[in-house]
């Protein structure tokens, strides 16, 4: 195999939630089957033989348990036959707390889903709502009992923040309410209003409420110091894991290796390229059985595409990129290209060394993007080490 | 070889989007001028900005065979006219080639300002004018009330008038029936000396300036010596011909003939619109009336974002300039700005044509500085300086007085909208000087106004106030003292000199308060607290606060869709380039005009 890394797309949702710009689609019974038949063939013709050792698997959505139960154990029987997980770090599915059930949980479990992300988002009924999310409060506390009932005790919570009319103190409650299962993980991020969304069109006729930025930062800092005082620690920008629970396929992206992506919309990573699957259902449905391969676009990446990368995404990481590791990977030090970059932010206060590693300081991460830009290359930037 | 009494020189006139295109395109559908493979929709709109803004910037003439329904070949010239205040005086210029005007109004629409005032132009020129209602086909079409409103406003007697739609080809049969029967023949003699009407001129990089000209007596060849009368200039006659639409070459053009002409003429400066041509060795004794020379009436500064494209921005005024008279550039330094050119339009529409033209056709950035008039400051020690950039503007110590143009605006305006009108002339410093009843709704209100108040979006408002139905015109009329003084706009504690502009002392306040709270919310956050202050002299009269940026960074993660982040990341550097560094302070290009936008509240 060209990556040991899998990621499953499955683009069905009960409900389609107003901030959501992922490949997502009203979930129908006779659809959700054809793309099964549809994602087998993709993998299939992707990767040869069976019983392929694979390091993570991860499925997301969508919402992957929005499948019923005779769909999602093709799903699983799909992977169990093409994947050998006997030797995994990790093999994540997404829920979405309310449309998940004891049997759908026992297959998980039987399957060897080891780690469960459920998209919780915030805990307040009101504000789901508003979210047009479909779920309840309630839903979280059954669903993780659920989970830890069925062995399923590796779980982590997704949070949003900076919601409409949301303030500190809300944020705070929430995020105390998350805290108090004990979890050994959790994401929270910044609501981020994108095109082609609900919130946009309201965005844009001004009929949306949004924080001011003073409070989002001040939100971000009250996350880093809860999470601190759980004992969970930072290792990327918007994740939280006691040690060991990192999330291993999440980790993938942002170390900048290579993994396959399946299903539709879906991006993967092999060596020198970047592709993105066709996102419309039928058109992705038709081409994955047609050919199995259901591409839309691809993106070469070439040594100056993968230095960018190995800088941005790795930066993401609170523990920064490692000096000797890029050494290694490329054979030349990273100063001999960022040298001035690397002292103008450090001036800044966004970049420091600590040892081996470079990384973002606190305020450095809240420029992240910032931080980011200043390492894309110019074409004949690439001479000085060639 | 048809007569001159079956030749018929007329013009469309029409409010935007009330159907002027779609009747010539009709008309010339029906005179095979294109066959059906050449005929691009709205063909006399031929450039990209035109068919955006859906205005005609350049005028065009195309001549027609017609047959007539008594069998009889008659050779229609079409005219094509320009649509908007800024370009009144080549409107007059092309009607006056014109015995006649197809005047279009929509069938839901009614009369709109602009239309009024181009047809009082062809009165003006003694068109006569055939009146048609289009787009009755429409459900919202209401020609009785319209035809009504011709009857009453402009007198024209509603029996007369033509309902038709272009778009399904009814009532255009009638229309150029009527264009044979109601446009009486150019009248001029042909043995006189030449008199030839230049209503527009282009330039060529093959052929030089090709002139567009009516022939309004006399003749004129290949060959022939010819004389520009406005500046004496003499030439030699390389080109003469027609468009049909396309070029087609002729050896003479003689009385009635509408066509181009060439003479390797090399600046576009030479051949004013207006101007008569007469032959060398056989002078008319006087040129056609009407001719004036056009002199730019509103100022701004233009500055590339990138400081590495001042010479592609000269050039791109060079090119401009070759196709466009009333276009002036000197260079200019500003401390914020750098290097750029201040420049001169006839109005602000030519203005923003010219800057659309170049960051679209040239691919420059531009920032564009609020625009201003010419001042005349006269200092303490009696020298006289004219100013046309606000941050030249001599100290106040300096300054005995300061006067600026005035114009005398003439507003037409159905009686209930008086009340409207005169609210914003007050409100733009206007000294009322007459008002007058034309008829039994219809008002025409005089106001001496500064011009640099008329800069300020009073053709927007004047619209927007009386629902489109004002019409408007304004002649300077000379230079009076006003109390003005010059504002200045501090960011971070710097004076931006492109953002300073001269305000009447009575409004100083209320614009400085106005112009530092839009910077406000048009500048975004930077990394740190950025003071917006307005100040007269070392007084500041206002003040904001553009708070410093928090945060900027993307929390989500995407799944594993790396391309979408690198594109971010790309359109982020991509935007820094788009901003302006001035100061500490990064400014996008909007921030400059605001100025301009401060009295739409």
């Amino acid at each position: 195999m060209k990556a040991q890394s899998v990621y499953i797309h499955i683009p069905f949702c009960q409900q389609i939630c107003h901030y959501c710009d992922f490949t997502k689609f009203f979930y129908n019974e006779k659809l959700a089957t054809e793309y099964i038949e549809a994602l087998a063939n993709e993998i299939n013709t992707q990767i040869d033989g069976k019983k392929n050792r694979v390091n993570t698997i991860f499925i997301g959505g969508g919402t992957p348990t929005a499948l019923n139960l005779g769909q999602l154990r093709s799903l699983m029987q799909l992977i169990d036959a093409k994947f050998d997980i006997a030797g995994a770090s990790e093999f994540s599915i997404e829920a979405n707390p309310g449309d998940f059930d004891e049997e759908k949980a026992k297959l998980l479990k039987h399957f060897g889903v080891s780690r469960v992300s459920l998209g919780v988002q915030v805990f307040d009924d009101a504000m789901l709502e508003e979210l047009g999310r479909l779920h309840q409060i309630k839903d979280v506390y059954k669903t993780i009992e659920l989970l830890q009932q069925n062995g399923l005790e590796n779980i982590s919570i997704d949070l949003i923040y900076a919601l409409p009319n949301q303030t500190v103190e809300h944020f705070r409650s929430t995020l105390d309410e998350a805290l108090s299962f004990n979890l050994p993980h959790y994401s929270a991020y910044a609501l981020q209003i994108e095109p082609k969304t609900v919130f946009y069109q309201r965005y844009n006729k001004g009929k949306l409420h949004r924080p001011p930025q003073e409070d989002e930062v001040r939100m971000y800092d009250i996350l880093k110091e809860s999470m601190r005082n759980n004992s969970l620690q930072q290792y990327e920008i918007s994740n939280f894991a006691k040690p060991g629970y990192e999330s291993q396929h999440n980790l993938v992206y942002w170390k900048n290796e290579h993994y396959y992506g399946f299903g539709a919309g879906a991006h993967g990573y092999l060596p020198g390229k970047r592709t993105g699957n066709l996102r419309p259902l039928p058109a992705y449905v038709k081409q994955a059985l047609e050919n199995g391969n259901p591409v839309l676009n691809t993106e070469e990446i070439g040594m100056k595409e993968m230095i960018e990368e190995e800088m941005f995404l790795g930066l993401r990481k609170m523990e920064g990129v490692s000096k000797h590791q890029f050494l290694e990977k490329f054979g030349f030090s990273y100063e001999r290209l960022y040298q001035d970059v690397i002292s103008y932010l450090s001036d800044k206060g966004w970049l420091m060394t600590d040892g081996d590693q470079l990384r973002l300081t606190d305020q450095g991460v809240l420029f992240g993007n910032d931080v980011f830009e200043q390492f894309l290359l110019e074409d004949g930037d690439l001479s000085v080490v060639r | 070889m048809i007569k001159q009494e079956n030749v018929r020189n007329f013009s469309i006139i029409a409010h935007i989007d009330h159907g002027k295109s779609t009747l010539a395109d009709r008309i010339l559908e029906k005179t095979k001028a294109l066959t059906q493979r050449e005929m691009k929709e709205q063909f006399l709109d031929a450039m990209d900005l035109e068919r955006e803004r859906g205005i005609t910037i350049k005028l065009n003439a195309v001549q027609l065979n017609y047959e007539s329904k008594n069998e009889e070949e008659y050779l229609f010239h079409l005219i094509d006219t320009p649509g908007h205040v800024d370009f009144t005086y080549e409107v007059s210029r092309s009607l006056a080639a014109c015995e006649g005007a197809v005047l279009v109004v929509d069938a839901a629409q009614g009369i709109e300002a602009q239309t009024l005032a181009n047809v009082y132009l062809a009165l003006d020129n003694d068109l006569e004018i055939i009146p048609v209602i289009n787009k009755i086909d429409l459900p919202n079409a209401d020609p009785d009330r319209v035809a009504q409103e011709l009857e009453d406003v402009i007198g024209i007697d509603k029996e007369e008038v033509i309902l038709a739609s272009a778009k399904d080809d009814i009532g255009v049969d009638e229309i150029m029936e009527r264009v044979v029967s109601d446009i009486p023949a150019p009248s001029g003699e042909p043995d006189e000396p030449l008199k030839a009407l230049i209503f527009d001129s282009l330039y060529d990089p093959y052929r030089g300036v090709i002139t567009y000209i009516c022939i309004k007596a006399g003749s004129v060849k290949v060959g022939d010596k010819i004389t520009l009368m406005a500046n004496g200039k003499k030439f030699e006659v390389n080109d003469i011909g027609v468009f049909r639409p396309n070029p087609i070459p002729k050896d003479e053009l003689t009385v009635g003939d509408v066509g181009f002409l060439t003479a390797s003429i090399k600046n576009v400066g030479d051949t004013r619109v207006g101007d008569t041509i007469t032959l060398t060795n056989n002078p008319a004794e006087t040129p056609l009336p009407g001719y004036k020379r056009l002199n730019p009436m509103v100022f701004c500064g233009l500055f590339p974002v990138d400081a590495s494209q001042y010479n592609d921005l000269r050039e791109a005024l060079e090119r401009l300039e070759l196709n466009d008279s009333s276009l002036q550039y000197e260079a200019e330094s500003s401390q914020a700005l750098g290097f750029g050119f201040r420049c001169g339009f006839l109005g602000l529409l030519h203005m923003e044509i010219i800057q659309e033209r170049i960051e679209r056709e040239f691919n420059i950035n531009l920032i564009t500085t609020a625009p201003s008039v010419i001042y005349e400051v006269e200092k303490t020690d009696g020298d006289v300086v004219e100013v046309d950039n606000p941050s030249t503007m001599p100290d106040t110590q300096l300054v005995n007085e300061v006067r600026e143009p005035f114009v005398e605006a003439t507003i037409m305006v159905p009686n209930d909208y008086v009340g409207p009108v005169m609210e914003i002339a007050q409100k733009k410093r206007g000294q009322f000087t007459d008002m007058k009843y034309l008829d039994e709704v219809r008002v025409n209100i005089v106001y001496h106004i500064p011009l640099s108040e008329i800069v300020y979006s009073f053709f927007d408002q004047l619209k927007s106030q009386t629902k489109g139905y004002a019409s408007f015109d304004y002649d300077l009329i000379g230079y009076r003292p006003s109390n003005l003084v010059k504002m200045d706009i501090l960011l971070n504690g710097d004076t931006i000199d492109a953002l300073s502009f001269i305000v009447h002392r009575d409004f100083a306040y209320e614009r400085g308060k106005h112009i530092v709270d839009k910077l406000k919310d048009l500048i975004p956050r930077q990394q740190f607290e950025v003071p917006v202050q307005a100040a007269i002299g070392n007084k500041i009269i206002a003040r904001s606060t553009i708070k410093a940026m928090k945060k900027n960074v993307l929390s989500k993660c995407y799944g594993g869709d790396i391309s979408r982040k690198r594109k971010l990341l790309e359109k982020q550097k991509e935007g820094k380039k788009r901003m302006k560094m001035v100061g500490s302070v990064e400014v996008p290009q909007e921030a400059f005009m605001a100025v301009l936008e401060m009295n739409d509240d």
